[in-house]
Order: C-alpha cells, then sequence, then structure tokens
C-alpha cells in the first residue's frame, strides 16, 4: 500500500459573515490515480482545492502533500503541486509562449524551451505560441492554463471544472489530455459538474455535499455497490399474477398485468445477464412479450440518488 | 530565510514587459507632462524668475518635478502591479507558487523601483533640453532615487491589496500625494514661506523628500540632508513591515 500523495484531515473552512464551506474534512488521495470529486455548486469542491493551493487559510485541520506539512514546509510540496482553476483567469495581453514561460519561472524551475515546447505541442498550442491568449478560443484559453499548470511539472495536479464551457469535442480532446498526463505519472484530482467526465476518467470518486464528504470509494466498486439494472418489459398479453416460472428474479407487475419491470444486477454487467436469463425464462414459459428496453444506472444515477437520500435525511 | 531568485526574476520581468507594453502610459505620458512643467515653469516663467538659494529657477524646479513623478509613477505601477492580478483572478498562480514575501516584493516592489529609475534618467534627459544644470552629488542622487522609489512602491503595492476597486487605487496618489508634493517645496523654497507657514509646511513628509533630492542636486536644502534620508528609510522599513504582515495573514490575498 502506498502512502497517499495528499492527505487531509479534518479540513475546515468557515468564511467570515458566511457558511461553513468545509467542514472536517477527511481525504486521501494515491499516488497516480485520478480522483473525481462530484458534488453541487456551493459543495466546497473549490474551497478544498484553495485549501491545498494555498488560495484559502483553512479555518482548522491539517493538510499533508508529499509527507510535508503544508502549513510548515508548503514551498517544497507547492513546487509540485499544479492548479488549474476553474475561471479563465490569465493575463490576455500576454502570448501563449511567455505566459507558459512565466509560470515555470514562478515556480522556481529553471528555463526549458525544449520542456515547454514540449508541452505545447502536447496541447496542440506550438502553433498559437506568438499569439495573444485575448486571441485565443474558450477551448484554447482553457489548454493555456493546463499549460501554465504543467509548465513546472508537478506530480500532483488540480483540474477545477477542466472543461466547463468546453465544447463535446474538446471535452473529449482533454479527456485524451488527462489519460496522456496519467500515463506519465501525475495524480490527477479533478472536479466536475459533467458525472460523464468522472465516469470517463476517474479511478475513484468523492462525493462531496455541504462541505462534507458523503463517499469516497472506487469507481467500479461504487457503481457495483449501487449500480442497478432496470429492464422494462411490454407483455403481448396480460397476466393475472407473477408465474412461478419467475420466482427468481426481481420483477414486479404492473399496468395491468402488462408490463414486467426487473430492477437488479450491480452496475458491473450483472443485471444484464439475468434480463438475458428472464428474457429466455419468459420464452420457456411461452410468455409472449413486444418490447424490452433496458437501462444501466450511470453514476449520475448514483450521484443525484445520494444526494437525494442525504438531502433527505437532512430534512 | 528562503529566496528564490527564479521566482523573484520570473516576476521582476514579467512586471518589467508589461511596462514596455505599455510604454506609452507609463513612460511617455509622464515624461509629456514633465516636459509641459519645465517649458512653462522652467523655460517661460523660470527665466523671469530670481534664483533660489544661488541655484537659476529652472534648474530649481528639477529635483521637485522629478520627485512629482517618481512619487505618482512609482506608487501608480506597484498598485496597479498587485491589483490587476487580484482584480483579475490571475493571483491564484503567484499564492500558489512557493513564493513568499521576499520574491513577491523583489518582483514586485523592484520592477516598480526600475520602471522608477528609467523615467528618472529619461526626465532628467528632456530636463536638460530646456534648462541647464548640473548634478553635485550624482551617486549620491542615483542612491536617494533609488530610495524612494522602492519606498514608494513598496507604498503602491500596500495601496494595490488595501484597494478594492479602482476608484480607491487612483485615490490616494491623487488626492493625497500629488498635492503634497507640490505643497512640499517643488516650485519653491519652504525657508521663502512666511512664518507660520514655514514650519508647518515641514508637517509634510514629502517636503523632506523633496529637500533630501534638491541637496543631492545642488547641495541646498530646506532640512538636512540625513533627516531626509532617515525619514525616507523609515518609511521603507514601515511599508516593508505592513507588507510582511499582510502575507503572513493573508489579508485581501487570500479568503
Amino acid at each position: 500500500m502506498h502512502e497517499p500523495i495528499l492527505s487531509i484531515r479534518g479540513l475546515t473552512k468557515t468564511y467570515t459573515n458566511g457558511p461553513r464551506a468545509l467542514d472536517s474534512v477527511d481525504l486521501d488521495i494515491k499516488p497516480g490515480e485520478i480522483f473525481a470529486l462530484l458534488g453541487p455548486n456551493g459543495a466546497g469542491k473549490t474551497t478544498l482545492i484553495g485549501a491545498v493551493c494555498g488560495l484559502v487559510r483553512p479555518t482548522g485541520g491539517t493538510i499533508t502533500a508529499f509527507g510535508q506539512d503544508l502549513s510548515k514546509d508548503w514551498r517544497k510540496a507547492r513546487a509540485r503541486i499544479g492548479l488549474v482553476p476553474q475561471e479563465l483567469a490569465t493575463d490576455m495581453f500576454e502570448t501563449v509562449w511567455r505566459a507558459v514561460t512565466y509560470s515555470r519561472g514562478l515556480f522556481g524551475k529553471a528555463s526549458d524551451p525544449v520542456m515547454i515546447e514540449h508541452i505545447l505541442r502536447s496541447l496542440s498550442l506550438w502553433d498559437k505560441r506568438d499569439a495573444q491568449i485575448r486571441a485565443l478560443s474558450g477551448g484554447m484559453k482553457r489548454r493555456v492554463l493546463i499549460a501554465k499548470a504543467l509548465a513546472h511539472e508537478p506530480e500532483l495536479l488540480f483540474l477545477d471544472e477542466p472543461t466547463a464551457g468546453v465544447d463535446v469535442e474538446l471535452r473529449k480532446d482533454m479527456w485524451q489530455q488527462i489519460a496522456a498526463l496519467k500515463e506519465r505519472g501525475v495524480t490527477i484530482i479533478l472536479t466536475t459538474h459533467y458525472i460523464e467526465e468522472a465516469e470517463e476518467m476517474a479511478d475513484r470518486v468523492g462525493i462531496i455535499q455541504a462541505g462534507r464528504i458523503r463517499m469516497v470509494d472506487e469507481k467500479r466498486a461504487m457503481m457495483e455497490r449501487l449500480g442497478t439494472t432496470e429492464a422494462v418489459i411490454d407483455l403481448a398479453a396480460p397476466l393475472a399474477a407473477l408465474p412461478e416460472a419467475l420466482a427468481g428474479f426481481a420483477l414486479e407487475l404492473s399496468q395491468g398485468g402488462t408490463r414486467l419491470t426487473y430492477r437488479g444486477g450491480n452496475g458491473e454487467g450483472k443485471g444484464r445477464a439475468e434480463v438475458a436469463q428472464l428474457a429466455q425464462a419468459l420464452t420457456r414459459a411461452g410468455i409472449g412479450f413486444t418490447s424490452l428496453d433496458i437501462h444501466d444506472s450511470s453514476l449520475e444515477d448514483i450521484f443525484v440518488g445520494l444526494l437525494g437520500e442525504k438531502q433527505g435525511e437532512a430534512a | 530565510m528562503h529566496f528564490n531568485l527564479r521566482s523573484a526574476l520570473a516576476i521582476y520581468r514579467r512586471e518589467m514587459a508589461r511596462a514596455f507594453r505599455t510604454a506609452f502610459q507609463s513612460i511617455l505620458s509622464p515624461v509629456l507632462t514633465t516636459s509641459l512643467y519645465f517649458v512653462v515653469f522652467g523655460s517661460v516663467i523660470g527665466a523671469r524668475m530670481e534664483p533660489v538659494g544661488g541655484v537659476p529657477y529652472g534648474a530649481f524646479i528639477i529635483p521637485g518635478l522629478l520627485m512629482l513623478t517618481l512619487l505618482g509613477e512609482t506608487t501608480s505601477n506597484a498598485s496597479f502591479g498587485i491589483y490587476m492580478p487580484r482584480f483579475t483572478g490571475t493571483i491564484y498562480e503567484l499564492l500558489s507558487a512557493p513564493v513568499g514575501v521576499a520574491e513577491t516584493l523583489a518582483g514586485f516592489v523592484g520592477a516598480a523601483a526600475t520602471k522608477g529609475l528609467i523615467l528618472a534618467t529619461i526626465i532628467l534627459g528632456t530636463a536638460r533640453l530646456f534648462v541647464d544644470y548640473e548634478i553635485a552629488h550624482p551617486l549620491l542622487a542615483a542612491v536617494y532615487i533609488m530610495l524612494v522609489a522602492s519606498s514608494f512602491a513598496l507604498f503602491g503595492f500596500i495601496l494595490g491589496i488595501w484597494a478594492d476597486s479602482f476608484e480607491k487605487l487612483g485615490i490616494i496618489p491623487m488626492l493625497i500625494l500629488t498635492p503634497l508634493t507640490f505643497l512640499g517645496g517643488t516650485f519653491y523654497s519652504i525657508r521663502d514661506l512666511p512664518a507660520p507657514w514655514d514650519a508647518i509646511a515641514l508637517a509634510n513628509p514629502i517636503a523632506f523628500l523633496v529637500s533630501g533630492l534638491r541637496y543631492s542636486f545642488y547641495g541646498v536644502s530646506d532640512v538636512p540632508i540625513a533627516v531626509s534620508l532617515g525619514l525616507t528609510l523609515g518609511f521603507l522599513t514601515v511599508c516593508v513591515v505592513i507588507i510582511v504582515v499582510i502575507f503572513r495573514t493573508g489579508w485581501r490575498l487570500r479568503e
């Protein structure tokens, strides 16, 4: 078991005259993983990132990165951390090359034009290196922010809503870039509103709500534990009751006996296999059906369900 | 104490690049304004004025005019330098970097002070076109200009952190620094003021700065040079202490 690259204990942040943005957050990030932090607006995602990156002063708790307490050895740790902020905040009158070179110098690294060229090429920014940032499209500006964050070769990278406002094609392109970073051994923590993004890329998922971490788990384990398959089968003729042959399946009869609804499985294929068995059982029992519609729950369904449950508990 | 030279240089270079990008605003505009002062007060009116303390009037006003521009420009440059990243959100990069107060000050204040020196050189060159003058203590003048430029760059830095609007950013240079410089003996010697105004004028700290610079130029001053130097060094120290406290507490920088 590797030591966590980032360890957060009891992290609390209360803004002056404001709400408690973080409430005793405990979180460990493993080296080399992509961790997706999901949560609704105002859940505390950006505050959490800000606390680690030095933008927010925590009210309480400890943050340890690379084994160093950030309240004491912040210089060493911060030199190894990169941040891509949510807002497109950069000097719009600078050229791409100068902006990225500045970022490398700011983090105390010696000038390395070859490295900068490599970063710009990998983000398809090389042709725009002499362009002023203000002249670039929104997607390109976001790439510049990523290039700036990568300029000092961070080992831990925070991506705060990296694909917000980016079109679908560019978003998928961004995913490839993030996957490539992981390949290079960079540990990535990303916050996102797009559950699809977390589903596509994350190794582990954390759900934050009202400043508290509600759940942290491997994405696969979460899908397996909380994921389900739903199958709706419209029957050719109504049934008065569920026949004995279908007793082993999690079924519900509705619509005057003309619709069978299956809910079960684990979000990792078990449900679909059972639906296939159910279809065979219906055929063997001579029960005809006119349509069969299968839907696997996504991470989004799990996320919405979990938040709904928690809000229900709180009410 | 940690000091990362590369980080400080990165900030310094970027600030200097920003100045050259806005050369008209940061250099040409004050030079033009100062030239107009020299034309009107130095050549036209100055030709009809009596020498002050043995110095021809046109030459007498050079240190004061230089101080007027130096204070305004270094304060504005440094305040904009830190206020704009706060305003646009780009300060996230500085705050998330392994950079402390020493590198930040060396970068921002060093650049503002350099711009002040460049400006001073250009203004002195411009003055030469209109009036004849000699600098009695050139080394002292250079050190003093650097000291004043650094002090007011630090002051501007504090201003840029304190301000939460563009209006506040302009208020201090416009409503306090400029009037105090005008009343601080830029165009006259405080000794020539009638009582009690000569004593009241000495309550204006800028008068000490103008007097100190004038001494380095012509060897004449309203107050002893040691007092002027001491006051400037004291002001510089107070500004540094305030900035260190701001960084320690994160006031207006970190949420």
